[in-house]
């Protein structure tokens, strides 16, 4: 899929919810691409800065959410200089169809973008009916 | 500068908001900061030492090209996102291309002793001042 856009610098969103975290510090929402191939649904979400064992992700009541968080102790020491953007854990949650088979949700962590691969329940995939 | 404690409450917030003012920080200068602004840095002091913190989510080593010369610190590459032919897409919000960004420091570097990290989607330079640029202690006579 060819898209010549110019890359720029996206200005980090914070999260904007009814239900407060209890971390009293800034909640970042992840940039997020959503496709679909034939048998699931991809979601790539950016997580600049964060490891592997910082990530939760949890599914209830069809809603997915993850939680990922910065590990500020590198930070120790360091004094700002010069900023352009700001260091925050990351949270989103999408409601999942009843497409998806929640059971079979896998999930890779690469330079700080996490894709989930959300397998689609064996009725959603498409079939090919024979004519006899 | 306030020290951090990262297991206490309310620090982390205190940190976010020191990063906030720093945002109109005349640090960098006018230098020549050519190419645009991919990828943000945020660059920080940490005793004697200055490091440059860049934000490259996706990005990996072999996309990456690092240089320094005198006080310019140049950070060029591509993004790519790729998710083959076969995807219908739904949502879009990862951006993708090439960069090329240079920006200039107060002080000379010394290229020999440049420390570059990437990991995670972040990428850190430390930047040594060269022998030259490192002012000198005046003993009081």
């Amino acid at each position: 899929m060819a898209r010549s856009q110019a890359l720029e610098v996206q200005e980090k969103k914070e999260v904007v919810s009814k239900d407060e975290k209890t971390v009293p510090a800034r909640y970042y929402v992840p940039p997020t691409d959503i496709f679909e191939t034939e048998d699931a649904l991809m979601v790539v979400m950016e997580l600049p800065g964060v490891e592997k064992q910082s990530i939760t992700l949890n599914v209830e009541n069809n809603v997915l959410s993850i939680d990922a968080r910065i590990d500020f102790k590198k930070y120790e020491g360091f004094e700002p200089l010069y900023t352009e953007y700001n260091i925050g854990h990351f949270a989103r949650s999408f409601t999942l169809s009843n497409k998806i088979d929640q059971q079979q949700i896998s999930a890779q962590l690469n330079d700080g973008v996490l894709a989930l691969i959300l397998k689609k329940a064996r009725e959603a995939q498409p079939r090919q009916i024979a004519i006899n | 500068m306030a020290t951090l404690f990262p297991d206490s409450f309310g620090a982390l917030l205190q940190f976010q908001q020191a990063l906030e003012s720093f945002r109109t920080s005349g640090w960098l200068g006018a230098g020549p900061s050519a190419g645009g602004g991919y990828p943000p840095i945020n660059i920080f002091k940490k005793g004697d030492d200055v490091v440059a913190i860049a934000e490259i989510p996706g990005i990996s080593k072999s996309d990456l090209e690092i240089q320094v010369l005198g006080k310019t610190v140049r950070i060029a590459g591509r993004k790519a996102v790729a998710y083959g032919d076969k995807a219908s897409l739904h949502r879009r919000e990862r951006l993708e291309g090439r960069f090329d960004r240079a920006f200039s420091i107060p002080f000379e570097v010394d290229p020999d002793q440049v420390k570059a990290e990437c990991r995670d989607g972040m990428l850190a330079l430390y930047l040594p001042r060269t022998e030259r640029d490192k002012p000198k202690k005046i003993a009081l006579g």
